[in-house]
């Protein structure tokens, strides 16, 4: 009865159906794909808000590929930033959640402990961080002082400042990401475990050849979800160090901001913003033909 | 043998799982330790773990400060309507991808979820200069409207998996009656997602009360700053006195801590269901 569509109550279903989905469509066509075109257009020009755009066609392109170094600084700094966090964040999340997985009394009060640091984010992290790391009297060179190593200027220092909001993220591993890792192994049949048990292999054997392969769906999302988050690191650096020392944090998204809301180079700003919508496209994509070949998808 | 080898690896495993809840929970301490030091014991060596006096001033000083209470009532009314917006839009969207049968819906759903992919910066300039044109500058209207269009893609998707697990027949019996689809939405989908709801509430309130970019961009004006905001703006001005920075940074975060230990189980339940479908 359902099937055929010419059933009065699919009809009406139809037509209930696009109007209850109409507030999404009605905000898409607003807040997403109007701005996406003019954002596009304003790229193409010299626009300062104030006054009207003016055309200048691929002249903002130009520069920032061709002359302007604080992009190729920001690309780096944010490329950096993201190659070293996303396997130490998927990595730190996957182990705490094998950890958690174990069905040892008290499991649940240690899974709540984990994952209380994942909810303070933004400008508190930044606020808290911003003391832990400070070189005299901070949390860590006074543990560092106590062993008598001295400890390094953090964020402070050029060479350390991406390291630090490195380490700063790696708080929050104890949180979805390993909850959502945590459902998965739990869907791990454990009969698996018991052939590598047969076949005297350890826990690094287990690890490698059942637990990784196994959630390797799981993983992969996730790693495609912090690369992308990881490109748009901004609050922290603009509350931290403002992209200093020596530009060594101007992150991608800090140097937009800066023209755009700073300098009201809102042209120059829109194709950043282009060019960080292609790059995160472009490197989405090609995790997705890797992903095929490493991802094992159960079934298929 | 075989009980020695299990006792030994229960040992491991607490032994693991004290390791890393104290590396994680340290921070903490040292935090709420120097919100309550005065410069002396800040800038002790070694390091004091419980300050010798406790300086309650620190909080005291954050009200003088900064008008907290002003920037509390401006947070709690952006979150709260953005909650509401977000709660009627996402569950009417969710709605029609999860109970209704139209065509093109698949499709739709797979592109609502794709946009989770854009980068907020592409839309940021556009409309930005769209809510100057509006007038919106300087009011909470940028931050709240939103929210009433969709309720973002995340929380769609993670009410119409719920919505699909209430069972069909429930629907069929309904319509049957001749209730209409508005009325099944109301009386019998809602109460029956209340958890999902607050689920999408609690994650919503998380994102709003730590939102920074959007206060940023379009609160330019002292008093209409969110705490995030004036947080930030203390960080600039107070960064020798970390006592009194310390205890703002607390007062900021004890709202989102409180709100964890209430609804611990939505939280859980908000990933877990995202990650059904993997």
């Amino acid at each position: 009865m359902q099937k055929t569509t010419k059933n009065p109550l699919y009809r009406k279903q139809a037509r209930l159906g696009y109007l209850f989905v109409a507030p999404w469509i009605i905000g898409f066509l607003i807040f997403s794909l109007y701005p996406i075109v003019m954002s596009f257009y304003y790229s193409l020009c010299q626009y300062d808000v104030l006054r009207v755009p003016q055309f200048i066609g691929l002249g903002n392109y130009k520069e920032l590929l061709g002359q302007d170094p604080y992009f190729w600084k920001s690309i780096w700094n944010t490329l950096f930033y993201t190659v070293v966090r996303v396997p130490l964040v998927i990595f730190g999340s996957l182990l705490l959640a094998v950890l958690v997985n174990n069905a040892v009394k008290g499991i649940r009060f240690f899974r709540t402990i984990f994952f209380i640091p994942s909810i303070i984010t933004g400008v508190v992290l930044s606020a808290l961080w911003l003391w832990l790391l400070n070189p005299q009297y901070g949390l860590f060179n006074s543990i560092l002082a106590v062993f008598g190593i001295p400890g390094p200027l953090w964020l402070q220092s050029p060479h350390w400042s991406k390291i630090s909001m490195v380490l700063m993220s790696l708080w929050s591993i104890g949180g979805g990401r390993m909850l959502v890792f945590l459902a998965a192994l739990q869907g791990i049949p454990t009969a698996l475990y018991e052939v590598v048990d047969i076949d005297g292999g350890g826990w690094w054997a287990k690890f490698r050849h059942i637990t990784v392969p196994m959630i390797s769906p799981v993983i992969f999302l996730w790693t495609v979800l912090e690369v992308i988050f990881s490109f748009q690191v901004f609050t922290e650096a603009y509350v931290m160090t403002k992209g200093g020392p020596l530009n060594s944090t101007l992150f991608y998204n800090l140097y937009l901001y800066y023209k755009a809301f700073d300098d009201f180079s809102m042209g120059y700003a829109s194709a950043l913003a282009w060019v960080l919508l292609v790059i995160i496209l472009v490197v989405t994509l090609m995790q997705f033909v890797v992903g095929k070949k490493v991802v094992y998808y159960e079934g298929k | 043998m075989r009980l020695n080898f299990k006792t030994y690896q229960t040992t491991t495993t607490y032994l693991l799982l004290i390791c890393a809840a104290v590396v994680l929970i340290l921070p903490f301490i040292w935090i709420i330790s120097t919100s309550l030091k005065g410069n002396e014991s800040i800038f002790a060596f070694p390091p004091q773990w419980i300050p010798k006096d406790f300086h309650w001033d620190n909080y005291a000083k954050v009200f003088t400060k900064m008008p907290f209470f002003v920037y509390l009532k401006n947070s709690v009314f952006i979150s709260v309507m953005t909650i509401l917006g977000t709660l009627i839009s996402s569950s009417l969207v969710a709605y029609a991808f999860a109970c209704l049968k139209w065509p093109g819906r698949d499709w739709l759903f797979i592109f609502v979820l794709g946009t989770m992919m854009l980068p907020a910066q592409v839309t940021m300039i556009p409309v930005f200069v769209l809510y100057k044109q509006f007038g919106w500058l300087n009011t909470f209207k940028p931050l709240i409207v939103p929210a009433f269009f969709g309720g973002g893609a995340f929380n769609i998707f993670l009410l119409r998996q719920f919505f699909l697990t209430i069972p069909k027949e429930l629907f069929e019996a309904a319509r049957l009656d001749g209730c209409s689809e508005f009325r099944i939405y109301w009386k019998i989908v809602l109460p029956l997602a209340k958890p999902a709801l607050a689920t999408v509430a609690i994650l919503t309130f998380m994102m709003t009360w730590n939102d920074f970019l959007g206060p940023l961009i379009y609160l330019s004006d002292k008093l209409k700053g969110t705490l995030a905001l004036g947080l930030a703006m203390f960080v600039g001005q107070y960064q020798t006195e970390w006592g009194v920075l310390m205890a703002a940074s607390v007062l900021v975060m004890l709202p989102v801590i409180v709100l964890f230990f209430l609804f611990q189980k939505y939280f859980i339940r908000g990933f877990m269901m995202s990650g059904i479908k993997g």
